[in-house]
């Protein structure tokens, strides 16, 4: 897997259509990611950021070009098989957390390991990478709705590092956090970046932005 | 996980659920109950009905005739002349040939009671096999002493030894005859049984039978029995009319059967509205949950077990509903059945010994509970698809 990029977009387009008429969120754009680069993309609201990042994750697909990750087009894949991308190989941080109400801190940092592994291993795996977080013990069994929004982005963060992903997508990691929170929450991804991790971010701010090594700009849904 | 994720989701909603499962355990006690109902009614039918299914009985022919014994269009004063009773042994041998002698008068029971009550005559050694003694001896031939029907003694006291006068003419009572319910032959229950030699002596013998019996061991035999009857003696002309009970038991039992029906249409209907409930709570509880599907499917959750997990939710309603709605569903079945047999058979002996729950009553409350629980998770189902079908970014986007 020498040189082979994590992930390689060709002319890949997005039309939403509308009764309105169809748009273009994304408009023919290749790019490719080697293993370990930080990138920041940044764009104006509606530019197609988040698009972008929906795609690298599995979570969309495309209309029109082809998306390879680490070498297989995952237009072939079904539902299932992106499915299994998403929680074995792909990190996901979200601006809104998105942390499960109903579940405790501990038990959404382990929700993905438990759809394949045991029970204690996943446990014992969620605390290890909590606690790597900085995450006081005492908060495990908190449910989300009692934590701040640093801590509930340092679970969220936790959960989407549990499954030793290759690849880290932050969609505005730090839109919801004041500077403090914020800049301490993107100490830990620099440090994730460190350690090996692909890590890709959504992000308007350019503080933020620059923590990362290469940034992409997106404007009308094409790569400026 | 999935399980637990379900059962703390209905928790967190707890009023929801409590609501869902009430109208699951209404819509199961319902079909249940109506079940239960129904299979009593039919229970006490078919005890109070005696089966007379293996008898063949012959009456006069009459201008409306053909349908049933019994029937009050053929209630005419007329008899079949002894000459063809004899006709009739030879046409049924080897099965046994009754003549039935059948009239009226009035009955003086004693400290002064008295009142009009029918008399059958039967030749003595007949009566044992149409009749069963509940207390006293059977008549022996040529004695002079009556069989009194169950109601009968019950009403004015009496018991083997004591004395009647029928028409004046003092009898002994030898017995006290067993309860025989509703017949398509005779009803002794409110009547008096003589022996024939008494009765023609007290009427005046008229050498003619109002009703022969033909007792019919094998009910197979049934037809044979009324085809050899026909053809000797309706050769000619219509003499007799043959019939059965059989058709007319048919046709009893299907109104019971109707009746079941009808009930169990019932509580299927309060079960569809259940079902309509837990339609509307499942689809409620996947609509304000979209986002949260959206984020378990992005992170790694697969179609089939967002699926599973909606679909525990509403297997746990259904479980629990159709669990508590047989509990109560036997409860209240039981007491429905108690109370209808109690109205329906005041006077008999009938409800005594009783049950209720026999099998059939234990199948309607399975298969309400069975219904129930099928019910939910049909119910479930679609909302629960709804959910699984979702595409995580379009989940995630709503709010």
């Amino acid at each position: 897997m020498s040189g082979e990029p994590i992930l390689r977009f060709e002319e890949v387009s997005k039309i939403y259509p509308l009764p309105a008429g169809d748009v273009v969120a994304l408009d023919r754009v290749s790019l490719t990611v080697d293993p370990g680069e930080f990138i920041a993309v940044m764009g104006p609201s509606g530019s197609g950021k988040s698009t972008l990042l929906n795609m690298m994750g599995c979570l969309d697909v495309p209309t029109a070009g082809k998306i390879y990750l680490s070498g297989q087009e995952i237009s072939q894949l079904n539902d299932d098989d992106l499915t299994r991308l998403r929680r074995d190989r792909i990190g996901f941080v979200f601006q809104q957390f998105n942390l499960i109400p109903l579940l405790s801190a501990v038990e959404n940092v382990e929700f993905p390991l438990i759809l394949t592994t045991d029970r204690e291993e996943s446990r014992r795996r969620a605390v290890e990478v909590m606690r790597a977080m900085n995450l006081n013990d005492a908060l495990f069994t908190h449910r989300p709705g009692e934590l701040s929004g640093g801590e509930q982005q340092r679970v969220a963060i936790a959960r989407a590092l549990v499954n030793d992903p290759d690849l880290l997508l932050c969609d505005e990691p730090t839109g919801n956090l004041d500077t403090k929170t914020g800049t301490a929450i993107m100490e830990i991804l620099a440090e994730e970046n460190r350690e090996g991790k692909t890590v890709i971010m959504v992000t308007h701010d350019p503080n933020v932005a620059a923590y990362a090594r290469r940034t992409i700009r997106i404007v009308d849904g094409r790569l400026a | 996980m999935f399980f637990s994720f379900a059962v703390r989701n209905l928790r967190r909603h707890w009023v929801r659920s409590g609501l869902s499962i009430i109208g699951i355990v209404i819509g199961v006690v319902a079909i249940a109950s109506m079940g239960v109902m129904g299979n009593s009614i039919n229970l006490l039918a078919a005890n109070i009905i005696t089966d007379v299914g293996d008898t063949v009985v012959i009456t006069p022919h009459t201008a409306f005739g053909g349908t049933f014994a019994g029937d009050p269009r053929t209630v005419v004063d007329a008899a079949i002349p002894a000459r063809e009773v004899e006709e009739i042994r030879r046409a049924a041998n080897p099965h046994r040939t009754i003549p039935v002698l059948q009239g009226a008068d009035e009955v003086e029971f004693g400290r002064g009671e008295s009142g009009y009550a029918q008399i059958i005559g039967l030749a003595p050694d007949d009566i044992p096999i149409l009749l069963e003694i509940a207390e006293g001896q059977h008549l022996r031939q040529n004695q002079g002493a009556a069989l009194v029907g169950i109601h009968l003694a019950r009403e004015y006291g009496i018991a083997p030894g004591s004395r009647i006068a029928i028409g004046g003419e003092d009898i002994r009572v030898a017995g006290v005859l067993a309860e025989r319910g509703m017949g398509f032959d005779i009803n002794p229950d409110y009547a008096i049984v003589v022996p024939e030699g008494w009765y023609e002596s007290h009427f005046g013998a008229k050498d003619a039978y109002p009703l022969v019996i033909v007792r019919v061991g094998d009910v197979d035999e049934i037809d044979a029995v009324k085809d050899a009857v026909e053809s000797r003696i309706n050769r000619r002309e219509e003499v007799v009319d043959v019939s059965d009970s059989r058709e007319m038991l048919g046709q009893y039992e299907e109104i019971y059967d109707q009746i079941t029906v009808f009930l169990l249409g019932i509580g299927g209907i309060a079960l569809v509205i259940a079902a309509v409930n837990i339609l509307n709570v499942m689809y409620i509880s996947v609509t304000e949950r979209i986002r949260e599907i959206g984020v378990m499917r992005s992170i790694g959750a697969l179609r089939r077990e967002i699926l599973r997990m909606f679909l525990y939710e509403a297997v746990i309603l259904g479980l629990i509903g159709s669990v508590v709605g047989g509990v109560l569903s036997t409860a209240f079945g039981y007491l429905i059945s108690v109370v209808a047999i109690e109205v329906a058979t005041t006077g008999t002996t009938f409800g005594e010994n009783f049950t209720v729950f026999d099998q059939n009553a234990v199948g309607f409350i399975v298969f309400g509970m069975a219904f129930g629980i099928g019910t939910s998770i049909a119910a479930g189902f679609y909302p629960a698809w709804r959910a699984s079908q979702l595409a995580p970014v379009d989940a995630m986007r709503q709010k």
